[in-house]
């Protein structure tokens, strides 16, 4: 659906170029799932011309937030909302995580600005389900804890907790989790993403990852974000197939 | 004055008004159905079909540019039996005039796609492909010779009586050429323009940011190129135009049908705005009725040179 008013509440900047951008549609809000996006019209001009789309981090009432770090146009633009001003936004689109399932313990695995899908996810597990997140980033500053539990940390640089990569974080760790109580869900760079799922196939853990895309429309039109899937004769869509897969049922 | 005559005529076929959406803009309609009421609209122009499936190129394949996209999907579709049997039945409920879009490897294959879907009594015309940038076989390797746009057409025309019309590409020097050969072999109408090949690439890994290297230009940036060709054709060939480039709003399309267009398509707009085909044909009779203009009909080609 468009909602084509959608009201900026605010953007905070809740570290040194890292924003939460909260907007009020309760549209959107009241049928979003953990995993969603939505693809934002950043204003009315033709710069920037297509839409940005972005995971849903969080839904509070009527209110959807969005974390984004700057990388673009599109980002600067909308790190420069004032509260009031309106967004045409499309949304909530595409497939989101599977949480119904029964498992005892969720593993949040994150990179960088791969963290923004979660506060919405773990806000919707159930409460007696244990969830450890295990983040990573190139340096300590990469960081992004906002809303999230039980925080394992590391860092390329070795600047804060482990250091390497958050898979070997999490390769060094997984002798505590039974896998079949365990339910690891991802997102991040497609590298982090590439080496989590074979692990997780390889030690046979349920795992679901949040891919992403270049895309245009959001919702399969113009088969712009197009995956390689596992067994299928046809590309599969970022956008409507996804954003949230198996990690054994795409090549990345 | 308020019953503005919106309708227009393709040689037989009769559109309500005319904004169509174009071909690999809208895929088999369903998605887009969710944004638009397409029983308002003039038609839809399905996603290129070919007789086998194809599965397209591997990503990226598209990228952001100024004021619009690069595109290189290579004709992604379902083939020509999954066609038939999975996506008309939904097209025919939507009661919209269905133009079906035919692209292929082989002369033969263009014929063939035409044969078996001159049967389905939903598909009410065909847009022949002779211009697509990004496949190998096929395509541009038509679109660029205008001998084989005249066997393309004449072969199309002896197995069909459904009005064709046949989509041009820009990427030729004299697109009249190809204009007049559809008109000679007996096309209904000519589409233009189909993408303006392009590249972009990234400067710090010196790598192309499609993978196929090169892509179809669309969107915004390109209307004033279509706009050229589409009246090129107008003063030089008496076949009916159906504009396409660029289009993002209802002045878009008024300046195509002034420049000599009868109906216009609409493309990447739809990535940007799904419901921008019904808020263009209520601009089109706000500005009839702000014009004085009884029919629509009577814009194309209106142009004062």
């Amino acid at each position: 659906m468009i909602e084509k008013n959608g009201i900026v509440e605010e953007v905070t900047e809740i570290q040194p170029g890292i924003f939460i951008l909260r907007v009020k549609s309760f549209q959107i809000a009241s049928v979003a799932k953990p995993g969603q996006f939505c693809n934002i019209k950043v204003n009315d001009s033709l710069t920037p011309f297509l839409r940005r789309p972005f995971s849903i981090c969080d839904v509070e009432d009527d209110v959807i937030s969005f974390q984004f770090n700057l990388v673009g146009e599109g980002t600067k633009v909308l790190s420069n909302k004032k509260k009031g001003d309106l967004l045409n936004i499309i949304g909530p689109l595409g497939i989101g995580f599977n949480y119904s399932e029964n498992f005892e313990n969720a593993i949040i695995v994150a990179g960088g600005i791969g963290a923004a899908p979660f506060p919405f996810l773990i806000s919707n597990l159930a409460h007696n389900v244990s969830v450890t997140s295990f983040i990573g980033g190139r340096s300590k500053k990469d960081l992004i804890k906002y809303k999230l539990k039980n925080i394992v940390v590391s860092t390329y640089d070795g600047s804060e907790g482990f250091s390497g990569n958050v898979v070997q974080l999490l390769e060094s760790e997984i002798h505590k989790y039974d896998r079949l109580k365990t339910k690891i869900f991802a997102c991040g760079p497609n590298a982090m993403l590439r080496a989590l799922s074979k692990f997780t196939i390889e030690k046979g853990f349920n795992c679901e990852i949040s891919t992403e895309s270049v895309m245009a429309c959001g919702f399969g039109i113009c088969q712009g974000c197009n995956i390689e899937g596992v067994n299928s004769d046809r590309f599969l869509l970022v956008c409507k197939d996804g954003p949230v897969f198996k990690a054994e049922d795409v090549k990345l | 004055m308020n019953n503005v005559d919106l309708t227009v005529k393709i040689g037989s076929l009769v559109l309500q008004n005319p904004i169509l959406l174009a071909s690999g803009t809208v895929g088999y309609g369903s998605e887009i159905s969710e944004f638009a009421d397409l029983s308002k609209i003039g038609g839809i122009v399905t996603k290129s079909i070919s007789l086998n499936p194809r599965k397209g190129n591997p990503p990226p394949r598209i990228t952001e540019t100024a004021s619009g996209m690069l595109n290189a999907i290579g004709l992604a579709n379902v083939g020509l039996e999954d066609f038939i049997k999975n996506k008309i039945p939904f097209l025919k409920e939507i009661g919209s005039t269905l133009i079906c879009n035919i692209a292929a490897s082989t002369i033969e294959e263009y014929v063939e796609c035409v044969k078996t879907l001159n049967y389905e009594d939903t598909v009410e015309a065909f847009e022949i492909n002779v211009s697509c940038p990004n496949v190998k076989d096929g395509g541009l390797i038509f679109g660029n010779d205008v001998n084989n746009v005249r066997i393309i057409t004449e072969k199309v025309r002896a197995v069909t009586n459904k009005p064709i019309i046949i989509k041009l590409s820009p990427n030729t020097a004299s697109i009249k050429d190809f204009a007049q050969a559809a008109k000679d072999e007996g096309a209904d109408a000519v589409s233009a323009i189909n993408t303006l090949v392009g590249t972009a690439f990234n400067i710090y890994t010196k790598k192309p940011k499609i993978k196929n290297i090169t892509g179809g230009l669309s969107g915004a940036a390109i209307k004033p190129v279509a706009l050229a060709k589409v009246l090129e054709i107008s003063r030089n060939v008496d076949i009916p135009i159906i504009g396409i480039g660029g289009i993002m709003n209802w002045q878009d399309a008024v300046e195509f049908m002034i420049c000599g267009a009868s109906a216009v398509q609409l493309g990447t707009v739809n990535f940007i705005n799904p419901n921008a085909s019904i808020e263009i044909i209520e601009g089109l009779k706000n500005y009839c009725n702000e014009t004085k203009l009884e029919k629509i009909s009577e814009l194309t080609a209106s142009y004062l040179i």
